[in-house]
């Protein structure tokens, strides 16, 4: 069954002028479906705009649609009582570092939703223990948030949601605000995540590079998934991507710059390595 | 005439058990008219560099010049210098305060004690440049786009005319369309004023393609100071500072490694694909042809 | 600098002080300045200093931290010196321009300059070694009972500790602002009263806008991680007595104790 699953989902807001009048509607999210399997790496892309945020809030049922269905782990959202199991099950982790700590101290922030649930105080330091560990941040454990850099803040938001034991975590944008170091590390423990702990992984993106090993890729355009596919899919469309504002990877870019030239690459080239190999193959059967 | 920085160190936090000496004894001349890059990571002392540049922050020690003058004499006017150097902060959108776009851009240039022709004269010219729609001069800036939000931060500050323009990051926060976007206009806008541009940024693959000097700061000092190739050329080095080399440079690296004897000084697109097409003479003939 | 604001501020390192459970160093504090206002003469402050010091020596925390929290109250020292030393009626010692100075205004000034320094110096003592967390989380117990009377207390600690949270980064971000605006030419401390006024609308509205997304992305964030007020919330370092807090609650009971006696015992050392 799907852990994630949306049902023609649409997502309107209403415009109002000073005086609150009704100005327009906007559709953020246009009857949108997509399903996520357990232990799937999901990536969503798509410009500033395009919706992708929106829908994401949707999975943590922050936002409830104005049309459509969405489930997490069978669960309706819409339902009242299944609010704080759907934010239990669904974690997320924002684009803003410090605007998602709330604990003055690392290990009191990661305690901080197990304190909401109810867990008990010894159970509490089990799961904030394991969490930190698992993000490589134990030994920050008595920082505070403000002496971390970027990519460890969000390390320690990402801890902050596993120590609530979610079988999926949404992250929106988690990397926008970083530097290259922090966004690696942050993309590094986003992996091991799904990897290691199984985690479901839900990424909200505009880093081409983050995503290559993505197992599906959904990409947004004006609240419609305008491209769904393996990475190796959708960065074979490079123009279709540049006309959804989006880029792909500079080694697919420079295979695509070499099949144009006539080189008879093959499409779907993601890194620099299979770059080279492509190269060769074409090297030893030509020349 | 040119920026000259002479040993300038700058610390701060001097009394408790955190003394931090952001920048480290740095010595600089930006002449007129360059364009440089200035890389490093976050905390290496870039924008405390940039903020000693028009006299946010003044040094510990060393002097800074501009045109000649010592910006920190007494008789210097800080205010005129930030007109001559324009500093465009990371996220400069969230700066923007008044009711509609034309305003705000207005107030630098009524700062500078302008004349109400004057100063409007500036702004239509700098939002024009920046290529913000008509129709958007007489909104609240608060109802426009992030991108488009950031042209009108940077209008803001290119209606002061500026000589040198300093941008802390301008593509941060944006998609791939809105960062080439940015970059873009920085181009023209460098291109058309004739202005020294100093584009503080932590990506290599976003310096690669325009810049004529690259600076490399770590740990608050300059370490590399020189054209992009020799730059990048020290790919170990800055790999150990956090940071890497442009993405198409580390490709290079890894054709070198599969027997392939490519040039490794490559840094963009263009220039690898002329460089890997070398090897397919059969190709020849088709780019020539075209 | 902004930055260099250390009010309040807690200062990391371990000492017997810093592990005290917080309602005893929240009733410590309060004992302490309480005995200030009732102690009246040279030994019973003598008493005081000697507590105060002794308290700041087992807490592990260079003195001049707590100095550096009394720089930002100076000015309101020196106005109260001064008044007292002016305004109080009695004998008069001698005479600036039409302002007497009495014997009773110079004893009012030096005492009240005294009780005011013990007394930042006091909860400065308390603020460097608690955790302004520990600190909510000790005055939520405290305030516990109110609970019965309907007030919020879990919610006016978790603002308290929110608002604590925030402190440095909205402090940044106003720096950050008014360098921004500094850049496109302006000043903030040209011209008179209203000019002044009107030059922080560019710093002010970018940073209420900035707070209000900030507040908005927390409470965003806080409900995404199951936030809904006090009510089933478990405690990640519940509050429990060990043997030191018995012993620190003995230590100030003492300390009172003295305070009275000396005020009892030996009424001639009241000063003047």
């Amino acid at each position: 069954m799907e852990i994630i699953k949306t049902e023609d989902v649409v997502f309107e807001y209403i415009r109002r002028d000073e005086e609150g009048n009704v100005e327009g509607i906007t559709t953020a999210v246009d009857h949108v479906d997509l399903g996520v399997m357990p232990g799937e790496f999901i990536a969503i892309l798509g410009h500033n705009g395009s919706g992708k945020s929106t829908l994401a809030k949707h999975f943590n049922a922050i936002l409830m649609p104005t049309e459509g269905t969405v489930w997490v782990d069978g669960m309706d959202t819409e339902e009242e009582k299944n609010l704080w199991d759907v934010r239990q099950r669904a974690g997320m982790v924002f684009q803003n570092p410090d605007n998602q700590i709330i604990g003055q101290v690392v290990e009191e922030d990661v305690g901080f939703g197990p304190e909401n649930m109810g867990v008990p105080t010894k159970e509490i330091w089990e799961r904030v223990e394991e969490s930190l560990r698992a993000v490589g941040m134990y030994e920050f454990r008595k920082y505070a948030p403000n002496k971390l850099s970027g990519g460890q803040k969000q390390r320690v938001s990402i801890a902050g949601v596993l120590a609530m034991h979610p079988k999926c975590i949404v992250l929106d944008e988690p990397t926008a605000m970083l530097d290259p170091g922090g966004r690696k590390e942050v993309i590094r423990a986003v992996r091991a995540l799904n990897d290691v702990e199984k985690v479901t992984v839900i990424l909200i993106t505009h880093y081409m590079e983050e995503i290559i090993h993505a197992d599906k890729v959904f990409v947004m355009d004006q609240g419609k998934i305008a491209m769904q596919g393996t990475p190796r899919e959708i960065f074979s469309q490079v123009e279709k991507l540049k006309e959804l504002r989006l880029d792909v990877p500079k080694a697919t870019l420079l295979a695509c710059e070499l099949q144009k030239s006539g080189l008879p690459l093959p499409s779907g080239i993601l890194t620099g390595k299979e770059l080279a190999e492509a190269l060769d193959t074409l090297k030893n059967g030509r020349i | 005439m040119a920026l000259i920085l002479d040993h300038v160190t700058y610390e701060y936090g001097s009394g408790t058990k955190l003394l931090v000496r952001a920048l480290n004894d740095v010595s600089l001349v930006i002449p007129d008219g360059q364009f440089i890059g200035l890389i490093g990571h976050t905390g290496s002392g870039k924008s405390t560099l940039v903020q000693h540049l028009n006299g946010l922050l003044a040094p510990t020690s060393g002097n800074i010049y501009y045109n000649g003058e010592d910006i920190h004499d007494k008789d210097y006017s800080k205010k005129k210098l930030r007109s001559k150097v324009g500093l465009v902060f990371q996220y400069p959108e969230h700066q923007l305060f008044e009711t509609d776009v034309f305003t705000d851009v207005c107030f630098g240039p009524k700062n500078l004690g302008l004349d109400k022709k004057e100063t409007e004269l500036r702004a239509f010219e700098a939002l024009k440049q920046v290529g913000l729609p008509d129709d958007c001069f007489y909104q609240s800036p608060f109802d426009l786009s992030g991108g488009q939000k950031r042209r009108v931060a940077i209008a803001g500050v290119l209606a002061m005319k500026p000589e040198v323009l300093v941008l802390d990051e301008p593509t941060a926060g944006l998609d791939p369309k809105g960062r080439d976007e940015i970059l873009d206009l920085v181009t023209s806008i460098r291109r058309e004023r004739r202005i020294t541009v100093i584009l503080v940024s932590h990506s290599m693959d976003d310096v690669a393609e325009y810049v004529d000097r690259i600076l490399v700061m770590n740990k608050g000092s300059i370490c590399y100071d020189d054209e992009p190739k020799k730059v990048f050329a020290h790919k170990v080095e800055l790999e150990a500072m956090g940071l890497s080399a442009p993405q198409v440079t580390d490709m290079m690296y890894e054709l070198k490694k599969a027997g392939w004897a490519v040039d490794t000084a490559v840094t963009t697109i263009e220039e690898a694909k002329r460089e890997i097409c070398r090897f397919f003479p059969a190709l020849a003939g088709l780019e020539t042809g075209k | 600098m902004i930055r260099d604001i250390t009010l309040g501020q807690y200062y990391q390192t371990d000492s017997v002080v810093h592990r005290l459970d917080p309602r005893v160093k929240l009733m410590a504090t309060f004992v302490f300045i309480c005995s200030l206002f009732v102690v009246d003469q040279a030994v019973g402050y003598l008493v005081a200093v000697l507590f105060l010091a002794f308290a700041i020596r087992i807490s592990n925390v260079p003195f001049r931290f707590m100095v550096r929290g009394m720089k930002a109250i100076l000015f309101l020292l020196v106005i109260t010196f001064v008044f007292n030393l002016f305004l109080t009626p009695g004998e008069a010692v001698f005479q600036v321009w039409k302002l007497t100075v009495t014997r009773e205004g110079i004893s009012m000034a030096v005492k009240m300059a005294v009780r005011l320094s013990l007394l930042i110096i006091g909860s400065s003592v308390m603020t460097l070694t608690t955790t302004p967390n520990n600190l909510t989380d000790g005055l939520e117990r405290a305030m516990r009972p109110l609970q019965k009377l309907h007030v919020p207390v879990h919610e006016i600690a978790m603002m308290m500790s929110i608002a604590l949270r925030f402190i440095p980064i909205l402090l940044e971000e106003t720096d950050k602002i008014m360098k921004a605006q500094m850049a496109r030419g302006a000043s903030f401390d040209e011209g008179n009263l209203l000019q002044k006024a009107k030059s922080m609308v560019p710093l002010l509205v970018p940073l209420f806008i900035s707070a209000f997304r900030r507040a908005n992305d927390l409470a965003m964030a806080m409900e995404a991680r199951c936030y809904r007020g006090g009510d089933g919330r478990t405690k990640m370092k519940p509050l429990h007595y060990e043997k030191r807090d018995y012993a620190a609650y003995a230590v100030i009971v003492s300390y009172l104790a003295v305070c009275i006696a000396v005020g009892r015992i030996v009424p001639w050392a009241k000063i003047l």
